[in-house]
């Protein structure tokens, strides 16, 4: 059960690399401190990051790479 | 006394409802993309309700009040909160010198207006204090709003009761899929049978690329053009057309993929065909719009438009009486 989950403020497409060619910001298993960047989230032509706030182990991404995602959902879980 | 930002969200402008009469220069009209939901709001808390209010896109701003005012929060679910305690929408509601006014995750829609007694006072700019980003007219500075920024507020606002609330069946927000009424225009023609066919039958999606210039979608099938040679001065694609002025609302399909609805501030001209016009009664709906919303166009005649554009006018004098 995750202890807290990081949540998209904004709707839009989510991406869990800085770049196409790029590796993840973060994999499963990885800790995290608060400010840490996640992912990012495209909407109106602008990336925006979507960072950490609270410290934690990451133990799932609700949502995949370039997938949909709406304001408040879920995008990473922290235990 | 002003209203200090402490935060912005991610794209909150200063919007009246625009000026209008500069078009033909390259100057859109702007102003509020949900002109009833600011019209609203302004009327909640005894403003003109052309006043100048805040335009939220997704994400609400942090504001520090520094004097008593009444605010009301129309059109998006963007939920309020006073010192962190919940607030209605389309409500009235006090906030208190030295309350934080402050936003809670999107519910639904997508654009919030912010209304605050006296409205947003700062310099307008022919004739509007609407901003303008990338004409650098407008709001402050011709920018969106900023952390830092003071708001200054006007005087002569009407007293008005909190919970002042709009009716529940006034208030108009996109279903699923969201419908938009559409007029074919001029280059109607340009397209097949099947293209013109395919446009009103397909469901399309909201693309990211959705702003106060334009809102993109995808999706549908290809649309597919009659051949011709290309007049004099039309590009090589055959979705160009020799350059024309573009209507507010006009939907351009550059290659015929993905639809462009062109809103309040819109290019003023250019060479892509128009397969046809958003309605004026459906242009408050577009602001609504989240990304990948589903949508279908609605093919419509004149006269279903301007009844439905005196049917939205029906909507607002009701809501005037609701709140007068």
């Amino acid at each position: 059960m995750a202890k807290h989950e990081v949540k998209s403020p904004i709707p839009g497409t989510f991406y869990r690399k800085p770049a196409p060619d790029q590796p993840a910001f973060r994999e499963v298993g990885d800790t995290v401190s608060r400010g840490d960047t996640i992912g990012l989230v495209e909407v109106m032509k602008t990336f925006h990051e979507i960072k950490a706030d609270a410290d934690g182990t990451i133990s799932g991404f609700p949502i995949g790479d370039s997938e949909p995602v709406m304001a408040g959902q879920t995008i990473a879980e922290l235990d | 006394m002003p209203v200090n930002v402490i935060s912005a969200g991610i794209a909150t402008t200063i919007q009246d409802m625009g000026r209008p009469g500069y078009y033909h220069l390259g100057i859109p009209m702007g102003g509020a993309m949900d002109r009833l939901a600011l019209r609203a709001a302004n009327l909640l808390v005894g403003n003109d309700e052309e006043a100048a209010g805040l335009e939220s896109v997704f994400v609400g701003p942090e504001l520090e009040f520094t004097e008593d005012a009444m605010v009301a929060v129309c059109g998006a679910e963007l939920p309020p909160k006073v010192n962190g305690e919940p607030r209605a929408t389309w409500t009235a509601f006090p906030v208190k010198a030295g309350q934080v006014l402050s936003f809670d995750f999107l519910k639904g829609g997508a654009r919030a207006y912010i209304a605050i007694s006296g409205g947003i006072n700062t310099p307008a700019k022919l004739g509007s204090r609407s901003t303008y980003a990338i004409g650098a007219l407008g709001g402050i500075d011709g920018r969106a709003v900023q952390p830092g920024d003071t708001l200054p507020l006007g005087k002569g606002a009407k007293p008005r009761s909190e919970g002042l609330s709009v009716p529940q069946k006034l208030r108009r927000g996109p279903g699923s899929p969201a419908e938009l009424r559409v007029l074919p225009g001029l280059y109607w023609h340009r397209v097949t049978e099947q293209a013109q066919k395919d446009f009103f039958d397909d469901t399309w999606k909201v693309a990211n690329e959705a702003d106060r210039m334009g809102y993109r979608f995808q999706g549908g099938r290809k649309l597919e053009f009659v051949e011709r040679e290309q007049p004099f001065g039309a590009g090589a694609d055959p979705s160009n057309i020799t350059d024309a002025c573009y209507p507010y609302g006009s939907v351009q399909v550059p290659s015929g993929t993905e639809p462009i609805v062109l809103h309040r501030d819109a290019v003023s001209g250019g060479g892509y065909f128009m397969i046809g016009t958003v309605i004026s009664a459906d242009m408050d709906l577009i602001g609504q719009l989240q990304p990948h919303t589903p949508t279908r166009f609605v093919k419509v005649d004149m006269e279903t438009a301007l009844a439905a554009r005196r049917d939205q006018a029906g909507t607002m004098n009701a809501i005037r009486e609701a709140l007068s």
